[in-house]
């Protein structure tokens, strides 16, 4: 019977004069937002079960410019292997999943990356023990691996230029790979470094871990949807800019209400003072405010979830605005 | 109208014109989900086709015994890796789950109460527990063995570790042709020495040690000549180097995992069937046979395990299939197999995802139904030749 509905349910959606995600969403009365099996610091759920972190701060800014309410939100867990699958099925409305923009899944995955909210790169992880201080030392050394992931295509071309050799050992989740790691039934773990500093955090003794200098790739993360729905594409992108520009203008959750009497033409622009750019967004007049109003400006989601504050102490780094030697940059809001 | 109702009351059209609507209706469901997949790809500007199949995969499969693998390799040459690993497990799975189940059928017939008892309780126990959690289970316990570093040392070329069993490998040199063709005729000779026993002991009743003459030639002789040629093989011994030990057999803790597992868990199946089929067999056939003063060993070898051999074989065909099938579990270890490889990474990273799923789907059916042409010729072989 499942199986017969979901046929129906194909053909439905095959031959509904096709609505627009946004509508789809509105007439739901939640977001379905794909994210990690469990990362602490971009998605993982905390300690009283609310999913916390960068990426599911995303999903929730999205929810609040659609909805106002950031609890509006279905969190779906999703592997390295699952999620687009799940993103192309229509079963999730975006992802926001430490996923790498490139250009094979943007364009042949029939994917559309928004932007960027982390720029990463591929690191290693060793027992300080081992005394290694460069990645190309690991030759012949057994590497934890997600698989599905532009890491693991990364790691074959590193070891491939240096010369070196290595066994691959495939893992599918974060986890796993840090129980291997930690048994010892490999010598190193590869994964953003971002990841990295996660899966340290969570070690029983950090200090036993070191992770390597190198940065081997460019991962810019970011929210993604499905190719051809623009107008949905444009919200989460925007959605993602405004937190962005909320940081440069110096909007915060905490001075939000007092900025709303601000002589800045931009700000109140962004605040939705001015101008009808909620309306060319079918979103109401006040989504950017409420989305700063109820989840912070990119500065606040960072330090409270990934930043030096936290158990990942990653420091801003590239992360950083452009004004302040890093490499965030958004749009002018006009 | 009266012509209309003389149709429909004929049975044999009634039936033809039912098969044909039952077969036109799936035909019609086949193809609208056919066509919608094939609208929503393009729709989702999905790029469809095979030609990703020569594409280099880009990343590296360690678990590879029978090919050397490269990350310049194609995604045709993972599918091959993947099979042949397929085959591996399921294969070494099917031997050991067969002589560990017919095992412990016997043993659980057997009149002493703790054997049976053990045994009953090892049936109820795995067969009762998911073969997911079983695999997990014995990964877990495989990887708290000790580090690479820490390796248990068994006479000083077995190396146990967390990383897999190294043991010393045998390198075959020029002479060994000799005594490799030495065993092969010894093989062919020993089946038709036994055909010739048995006819021998059909017209005279006299019998031939065709156990012992069998082993001495397959195992004596070319071991007589393996010293006569100088010992030609030598052994690649596996080395501490870095991080992991160089040179030598390694088999890996997946490979262990899955195949304990596949095999402990399908035994506990096919020890039910072996138990059956001994109990289809009726008390008269032992009791005859002991009257006729059989030794108890030859009463099971020569008189019930054939008859039994005709209700185990059909189920245990679907032992092998289902262990086979199981196989595919390897990714929950990380266990390079079909799923794992070709259906998981190549499909992830191509995102071909239906062509992926098809060539994996229609390799397990080849695998499963190879399997059951070769079980169904055994099977016609023992059945009752009726004279």
């Amino acid at each position: 019977m499942k199986k017969l509905l979901s046929i129906f349910a194909v053909v439905a959606f095959a031959f509904s004069a096709h609505a627009g995600t946004l509508d789809d969403v509105k007439n739901r009365g939640f977001l379905k937002c794909g994210v990690t099996t469990g990362l602490a610091g971009f998605a993982a759920p905390d300690d009283s079960g609310e999913w916390a972190g960068l990426d599911a701060d995303m999903c929730r800014a999205v929810a609040v410019a659609v909805f106002g309410d950031r609890s509006k939100v279905e969190f779906i867990t999703t592997t390295g292997k699952s999620r687009f699958p799940t993103l192309a099925s229509g079963e999730v409305d975006m992802l926001a999943r430490n996923t790498t923009w490139t250009i094979s899944r943007d364009v042949n995955l029939g994917f559309e990356f928004v932007g960027v909210n982390f720029y990463d790169g591929q690191g290693f992880m060793i027992p300080s023990a081992l005394g290694v201080s460069s990645a190309t030392e690991l030759d012949g050394a057994t590497v934890c691996i997600q698989t599905g992931t532009t890491t693991e295509l990364n790691l074959a071309d590193f070891f491939r230029l240096n010369g070196i050799s290595y066994e691959a050992l495939p893992i599918e989740t974060n986890d796993e790979g840090k129980e291997n790691l930690f048994a010892g039934r490999c010598d190193v773990y590869t994964t953003d470094a971002s990841g990295l500093s996660s899966t340290r955090a969570a070690a029983s003794n950090p200090d036993k871990w070191v992770v390597l200098p190198e940065i081997i790739s460019k991962e810019p993360l970011g929210p993604l949807v499905r190719h051809g729905d623009h107008q949905w594409g444009d919200v989460v992108r925007w959605s993602l800019n405004a937190m962005i520009i909320a940081e440069e203008l110096g909007v915060t959750s905490e001075n939000v209400d007092a900025q709303l009497g601000s002589n800045v033409p931009e700000v109140l622009r962004l605040l939705g003072v001015e101008g009808s750019y909620g309306e060319m967004l079918e979103l109401a007049p006040d989504w950017a405010y409420q989305i700063i109003k109820q989840i912070g400006n990119y500065s606040e989601s960072y330090e409270a979830n990934v930043g030096p504050d936290t158990p990942l102490e990653i420091a801003r780094g590239l992360n950083a605005l452009w004004t302040q030697g890093g490499i965030l940059y958004a749009p002018p809001f006009r | 109208m009266r012509s209309n109702l003389n149709f429909f009351s004929d049975e044999r059209f009634r039936s033809i014109f039912f098969q044909t609507l039952v077969v036109g209706l799936f035909a019609l469901g086949i193809f609208f989900i056919v066509q919608t997949t094939a609208y929503n790809l393009e729709k989702r500007n999905i790029a469809t086709g095979w030609r990703f199949l020569s594409d280099p995969a880009g990343f590296d499969i360690s678990f590879s015994p029978f090919l050397e693998f490269k990350s310049t390799d194609t995604h045709l040459k993972v599918y091959f890796v993947g099979v042949l690993n397929t085959l591996l497990v399921s294969i070494t799975g099917c031997i050991a789950a067969t002589i560990l189940g017919f095992l412990v059928g016997i043993i659980r017939l057997s009149s002493n109460w703790l054997l049976s008892r053990i045994s009953y309780i090892y049936v109820e126990f795995t067969r009762n527990v998911p073969l997911l959690l079983q695999i997990i289970l014995w990964y877990s316990i495989l990887i708290q063995l000790p580090r690479v570093k820490q390796s248990l040392q068994i006479l000083d070329v077995f190396y146990i570790s967390n990383r897999g069993l190294y043991s010393p490998r045998p390198i075959f040199e020029s002479g060994f042709t000799y005594i490799f063709i030495a065993i092969i005729l010894a093989l062919i000779s020993s089946f038709f020495i036994r055909r010739w026993a048995k006819k021998r002991q059909e017209l005279t009743g006299d019998q031939y040690p065709v156990f012992y003459t069998s082993f001495g030639l397959i195992f004596i002789i070319p071991l007589i000549l393996f010293f006569i040629l100088g010992s030609p093989m030598s052994f690649e011994y596996p080395e501490m180097k870095g991080f992991n030990f160089k040179g030598g057999l390694v088999i890996r803790p997946e490979f262990i995992a899955m195949f304990l597992a596949l095999s402990i868990y399908t035994a506990a199946f096919i020890s039910e069937t072996v138990r059956a089929g001994i109990l289809s067999v009726t008390k008269g056939q032992r009791e005859a046979s002991a009257a006729l003063g059989l030794k108890q060993s030859w009463i099971m070898r020569l008189i019930i395990i054939p008859q039994a051999l005709r209700v185990i074989v059909p189920p245990l065909t679907s032992q092998y299939l289902n262990l086979t099938k199981n196989s595919s579990l390897g990714i929950a270890v990380g266990y390079a197999d079909l799923v794992h490889g070709f259906g998981g990474i190549s499909l992830n990273q191509t995102g071909q995802a239906i062509e992926c799923m098809v060539i994996v789907m229609a390799t397990y059916l080849t695998i499963s139904l190879t399997i059951s042409f070769f079980m169904n010729i055994y099977n016609r072989s023992i059945q009752f030749k009726e004279k």
